[in-house]
């Protein structure tokens, strides 16, 4: 890979770079306290004391009981244990979702031929075809905190009445994965019996996450083994990526309203820049009751840019040093129609424009003058090849 | 220059990235993602893209994949399932070539700021003294692809390369070698990408379009077997067209799905005095007289007359082939390239003969 010009990373919701103190508390899991905590000796106690130590850390961040926190491999293991270890408890049971979730969530609920649901212009679910959709055979209901492309954040509070008006038997999911770095997902996700974070999303390493199972739940693990988790999740636990985790959970925890002030200034001016140097773009997510930015994680700018192909503009903003995505990645690493944008309704051709500009914990100023001056001329130029 | 290289994830288009980088070129590399269904061949599996990129991180290059999909859906798979279903047999590279390889990524490349495209055909570029280009004949003569490549237009072949056209495919080879590229004796791709070997045409057409079973008849319209589908028919097809052992060896000389027959005949009935082409495209302007005609990739070129305009009224864009000797009649569909020597002049699509149905013209 050429090295290229100085890069502005905008694209935080794919991964963002861990915080110095993560990385100062893995390396000794790294290296000399190697231990395996399942163990009983002294190198696998102290093992077991640093998982413990990080479960009473994330069970704060997460407004619970320690022993309901599941250390997992990240968010789609989380996502997954969450729906299909919900329906393996009840046999016959179906899941829903609306179709706007990661496919994290998607996968599994297509897989067992669950039930999907509409969202409205912003992303968020539609009230009426979730309550329509629910019934005495739901067993898992899975409504995302904060949406991975668009950034809008739902209000659980209203999901969970309708669940348990609908289906008063199932337990309500919640992939808080793109809400944590931004959000106390512990008032915020206190609705759900079941939530999701991934830790490189916020500052720890890639490879770990974990899964709330609030007492009472019943839930059937994914992964059985040794029976590790309390039975709720097998295998050997990453220590390193566990202990890394709780310490940018930590470090989170103590500046993230300071963060979101910060950063969401700076998105305001990226997106507001954008909006005025660019004709033709549309920023998603706001919109009818949701007019303004207040109602998306603050690290979000997204925006749709009519007659631009997002993978051309993608490969002008990489030239230029501007890292940033449209929508998941296929595994080829193609970019795919977004599955979120055709969900809200947005037409193909509109959609296929569509650029995610990402904000994060080390975005500052330069970045976004940076991205002021390259995504316009990129947008411009792609214009006038089509001329 | 500014050179973005069409990756496949084989061998050919491997070197030509390594050849152009060689030369002091400001290389990208690029996979083109454009059929999601399964498959078991050609250029755009996942493990395909994979070999691209791990050749680009190894001669480190950047590298991308486009999605373009959506295009291949439309300019290469529907009407490589409209043309068997009005009993012709298409080509579908050829349709990829232009429209996928060409067309598009050329378009995207210009968009993005490179000033040429190449791509590992087996293939060369000529220059006239006039400035006008031509695809001519690769230096292997067994992998030459002059033929996939022969709708060309100037303005494409102006900013085309093809770095690996001037060498042996064995050259190539070694070459990948001695650069330790990972795909070096990775296996040539023979089918058509987005069908399987193991399902063939069959598979791939039976949930797209509905297969009409039909009669065989001989040339006085006697019924003398069966097929399951006349879709899957080519003209000078032999084998699998349900007709009784023994006596004279006969050949289907004419698939038509709405009349859901086949006609077979003998293979001298098989053999025409003249090919009629449709969809004519020159290199630069059209040419008549002796040429010689190339009736499929790996085809012997045999000579003929072009004479332009075709024999039917309406035959803007039509030329016909006078053969020199009676040569094989052409399953509609196929593309038939004129050459000059080692270089093509132009080329188009097969047309069925005038007298569809009826017994070949003598």
């Amino acid at each position: 890979m050429s090295p290229g010009p100085v890069l502005t990373y905008l694209d935080h919701a794919a991964t963002t770079p861990m915080r110095p103190e993560a990385l100062d508390a893995m390396l000794p899991f790294l290296t000399d306290r190697f231990g395996n905590p399942s163990g009983s000796h002294r190198p696998a106690r102290a093992a077991r004391r640093a998982v413990d130590d990080a479960r009473d850390v994330m069970a704060e961040a997460l407004g619970c009981e320690p022993g309901e926190v599941v250390f997992t491999s990240g968010g789609t293991e989380a996502d997954n244990t969450a729906v299909a270890g919900a329906l393996a408890c009840r046999p016959g049971s179906v899941a829903v979702a609306p179709a706007a979730e990661h496919q994290a969530v998607l996968a599994p609920v297509e897989a067992a031929a669950g039930r999907l649901v509409g969202v409205d212009g912003t992303g968020r679910v539609d009230h009426d075809s979730l309550s329509a959709a629910l019934g005495p055979d739901v067993a898992v209901v899975s409504v995302m905190l904060a949406n991975n492309e668009v950034g809008t954040v739902t209000p659980l509070e209203e999901v969970v009445v309708l669940v348990a008006e609908h289906a008063p038997g199932a337990v309500l999911h919640t992939d808080a994965v793109q809400a944590f770095p931004w959000l106390d997902v512990a008032p915020a996700a206190a609705a759900a019996g079941l939530v999701s974070v991934s830790a490189h999303k916020f500052g720890g390493p890639q490879g770990v996450g974990a899964l709330v199972v609030r007492r009472g739940v019943a839930l059937a693990p994914l992964l059985r083994g040794g029976g590790q988790e309390r039975d709720r999740r097998s295998g050997t636990s990453n220590v390193a990526g566990i202990v890394g985790m709780a310490a940018a959970a930590r470090v989170l925890q103590g500046d993230r309203s300071e963060v979101v002030a910060r950063v969401g200034a700076l998105r305001d001016r990226l997106a507001d820049g954008l909006l005025a140097a660019v004709p033709g773009t549309v920023e998603t997510g706001v919109g009818g009751a949701w007019p303004n930015r207040d109602h998306k994680v603050a690290g979000s700018c997204h925006l749709c840019f009519d007659d631009v192909e997002a993978e051309a503009l993608l490969f002008l903003l990489d030239q230029a040093g501007v890292c940033a995505s449209a929508a998941s990645s296929c595994a080829s690493g193609a970019a795919e129609p977004s599955h979120v944008l055709a969900a809200m309704g947005m037409d193909r051709a509109r959609a296929g424009g569509s650029l995610r500009l990402s904000l994060g914990w080390t975005t500052t100023e330069a970045d976004v003058d940076h991205a002021l001056t390259v995504v316009p001329a990129a947008v411009a130029r792609l214009r006038q090849a089509r001329l | 220059m500014k050179v973005l290289v069409a990756m496949s994830g084989g061998v050919d288009s491997s070197v030509a990235a390594a050849l152009l980088q060689r030369d002091g070129h400001e290389v990208v590399g690029v996979t083109m993602k454009l059929w999601g269904g399964p498959s078991d061949a050609g250029c755009c599996s996942v493990s395909d893209v994979d070999d691209a990129r791990r050749v680009a991180d190894h001669l480190d290059i950047d590298h991308h994949t486009f999605d373009f999909g959506a295009d291949f859906a439309r300019h290469v798979v529907d009407p490589y399932v409209g043309d068997h279903q009005a009993g012709r047999t298409p080509n579908p590279c050829i349709a990829c070539n232009r429209h996928l390889k060409f067309d598009r990524l050329m378009e995207r490349a210009a968009a993005l700021g490179f000033e040429a495209v190449a791509t590992g055909h087996h293939a060369r570029v000529t220059t006239h003294a006039d400035g006008t280009r031509r695809v001519a004949r690769g230096a292997d003569r067994a992998k030459d692809q002059s033929y996939v490549l022969h709708v060309l237009d100037q303005g494409a072949l102006a900013r085309v390369r093809f770095p690996v056209g001037d060498r042996t495919k064995a050259e190539v080879r070694n070459l990948a070698r001695a650069l330790g590229l990972r795909t070096a004796d990775k296996p040539d791709s023979q089918d058509v990408c987005f069908v399987s070997a193991t399902g063939g045409r069959r598979a791939f057409l039976e949930p797209r379009v509905a297969l009409t079973p039909g009669r065989v008849v001989d040339g006085d319209g006697l019924v003398v077997g069966r097929v399951e589908a006349v879709e899957l028919v080519t003209v000078g097809q032999r084998r699998g067209l349900g007709l009784a052992g023994g006596g004279e060896a006969r050949f289907a000389v004419h698939a038509d799905p709405v009349a859901a027959t086949v006609t077979v005949g003998s293979a001298a009935e098989l053999l025409t005095a003249e090919q009629a082409v449709g969809g004519v495209v020159w290199a630069a302007g059209p040419c008549s007289g002796a040429t010689l005609v190339q009736c499929s990739a790996h085809g012997v070129p045999r000579p003929g007359d072009l004479v332009l305009g075709g024999t039917a009224s309406d035959c803007a864009g039509e030329v016909t082939v006078r053969w020199h000797r009676p040569e094989r009649r052409v399953a509609p569909g196929q593309s038939v390239v004129f050459y000059e020597g080692d270089e093509v002049v132009g080329g188009g699509t097969a047309l069925s003969p005038p007298a569809a149905g009826g017994p070949a013209p003598r």
